[in-house]
């Protein structure tokens, strides 16, 4: 396999709770990959194994093509990361504390340092940021800062857990377009949230963990695939369903759902009949839909044992 | 990445906080000397400071027996205590494991840094209890220093006087072997409280740790039912370095002393080192 992330089987147990419950990951280069999951589905513990800080109870980890945490020397330089929000030393500066992490591991050259420093600075719009110490940053700063730490190297894999937290709508959006550039110029991005929206607009890729266990993992696309019916908005419903007499699944207000994927052809027959349409479109589930079936799925089977 | 650690260690505004505190307590006691020409009798409080009144230049090692028994200790479990947790609790541990430092280059580097600590802070409180010697009190020529006997160490020497002379070259050289000693002696409890460090995810936490241990061997010392493990108590051999200055250097205590210490850092460091190496990182 050659995948950027791979994971195999991956278990972690701290003491009588299985926090990782063998999952299979696996990422692709050229992924913008969307790592769902409620608060203590186990989206941290994962994160963490793959990138050598926890050490998994059974399973192994690939990452770029390297065995974790065995190769972590040579492959984790070429892998930016942002975990569980920034962490820098208070009474330095932002730059400072870009060079500090840049010179304690290899694969950072010093003679590049200050031009890179001041590249990525830029890059999350921090050029101008000047002398002050980190302990006087906003959250949405340090937040950059640590953005900037990640790109520092100018990895080919992004792993980033909830990179807007802290951010303002201005901010987040920034942020957004800068990973979508780093995407088109070949960065692969792995990105941990539980903000559906968020990984719904970035994310081509999503796994959804669920209690420990990864119950979904597929292309977005795939997963929001028009279901074979369509959506009519109408001021009359019930003449809709008069009409369409079978076809009509459910009503919700001015919203009715029918069967058939050709939304001309409903068109016609509605309006031959003189019904009022003001509004026509396939019906696609939303990734929230999507991700809520398939951990509810998984609830059941939880509960199945008993 | 061990210039890395020293430059994080020696830009902290918090390092030369402790160095300062650690040197206003002598600084007190001298000017209080001073004002009082009042010196403990002979074998009477910190080992040499009933010397310095008529010699100044012993006010260095009047210094270190100063802060030797609580505030030195103190400020090296600080620092050791918060190596790893420190980083830990701020949360850059995560970013340092995974830039990738090496967890044994990380642990190596902070051993590294902390050993600087000591002997900077050593050096500072000889050199500054040197200056405020010469300057407050009379500075012999060094000429033909008495050495007095040095009394209320760990329950070596007396209250005598060893009575030979020593060179200003003789005073130079066995002070310089003093401070190392006392660096030895500090590594000890570096190494405890860099042990604890990487168990607990608290700063506060590993110094108390090592401090704690630091307390009960001290009071086990005092207790004579615990006599028969005295000799390895970490604090034991402390105030040997007192016998650099008895002419001959009386040897048997400061080996005793060098050898449990060494014991003591492979040890914890050891294990410092296995735990550190193997355990998840969750803060």
């Amino acid at each position: 396999m050659n995948g950027v992330i791979v994971t195999r089987g991956l278990v972690k147990q701290f003491g009588r709770l299985r926090a990782v419950d063998g999952i299979d990951l696996d990422v692709q280069p050229g992924d913008v990959y969307g790592f769902l999951g409620a608060n203590g589905s186990g989206k941290t513990t994962t994160v963490r194994m793959l990138l050598g800080l926890v050490l998994p109870t059974r399973g192994e980890v690939e990452l770029l093509g390297g065995r974790m945490p065995r190769a972590g020397r040579r492959v984790l330089p070429r892998i930016g990361a942002l975990i569980e929000g920034p962490a820098h030393y208070g009474h330095l500066s932002g730059r400072e504390n870009l060079a500090l992490l840049d010179a304690s591991g290899p694969g950072g050259p010093w003679r590049t340092r200050r031009r890179r420093i001041a590249e990525v600075l830029d890059q999350v719009g921090l050029a101008g940021v000047g002398r002050k110490p980190v302990k006087a940053y906003s959250l949405g700063m340090r937040q950059r800062l640590g953005l900037a730490g990640a790109l520092l190297r100018r990895p080919e894999l992004l792993v980033l857990d909830e990179p807007t937290n802290g951010l303002d709508p201005q901010g987040i959006t920034e942020v957004r377009e800068l990973l979508l550039d780093l995407h088109r110029t070949g960065t692969t991005i792995f990105l941990s949230s539980h903000l559906l929206a968020e990984v719904e607009q970035l994310c081509s890729r999503v796994g959804v963990l669920d209690r420990g266990r990864l119950v979904l993992q597929d292309e977005v696309a795939t997963l929001t695939a028009p279901t074979g019916a369509t959506v009519v908005e109408t001021p009359s419903p019930e003449r809709v369903r008069a009409t369409l007499d079978g076809r009509v699944t459910s009503i919700d207000g001015n919203r009715v759902v029918v069967r058939g994927d050709d939304p001309a052809e409903i068109n016609a027959l509605l309006v031959g009949a003189g019904v009022r349409v003001t509004g026509l479109a396939l019906e696609r589930p939303s990734l929230e839909q999507v991700v809520l079936a398939a951990t509810g799925a998984s609830t059941d089977r939880v509960e199945a044992p008993r | 990445m061990i210039l890395v650690e020293l430059r994080k260690m020696f830009r902290r505004p918090r390092t030369w906080a402790t160095i300062g505190v650690l040197n206003a307590l002598p600084l007190v006691v001298a000017v209080l000397l001073v004002l009082t020409d009042l010196a403990p009798r002979p074998g009477q409080g910190p080992p040499f400071l009933s010397a310095v009144l008529s010699n100044g230049a012993l006010y260095p090692l009047a210094a270190l027996a100063i802060v030797l028994p609580l505030f030195l200790p103190i400020a090296v479990a600080v620092v050791a205590g918060d190596s790893v947790a420190g980083e830990a609790q701020a949360g850059t541990l995560r970013y340092l494991l995974t830039r990738p430092a090496g967890r044994t280059r990380l642990l190596v580097a902070k051993l590294v840094a902390v050993l600087a600590f000591v002997l900077v802070t050593v050096v500072i409180v000889a050199v500054v209890g040197y200056l405020v010697g010469t300057t407050l009190f009379h500075a012999q020529p060094l000429g033909s220093t008495v050495l007095p006997g040095t009394g209320g160490g760990a329950g070596v020497g007396g209250t005598s006087v060893s009575g030979t002379a020593l060179t200003p070259q003789d005073i130079t050289n066995r002070t310089l072997m003093a401070v190392g000693y006392i660096a030895v002696s500090m590594l000890g409890v570096a190494a405890f409280a860099l042990f604890f460090s990487t168990l607990t995810d608290s700063p506060l936490g590993a110094t108390l740790g090592a401090l704690a241990v630091l307390v009960a061997s001290s009071l086990l010392f005092t207790l004579d039912a615990a006599s028969p493990i005295a000799p390895y108590l970490p604090t034991r051999y402390w105030l040997a370095f007192v016998d650099f200055f008895r002419d001959p250097i009386l040897w048997r205590d400061i080996t005793r002393g060098l050898e449990l210490q060494a014991v003591y850092v492979v040890v914890l460091l050891g294990a410092a080192w296995a735990n550190f190496t193997t355990k998840d990182v969750t803060s």
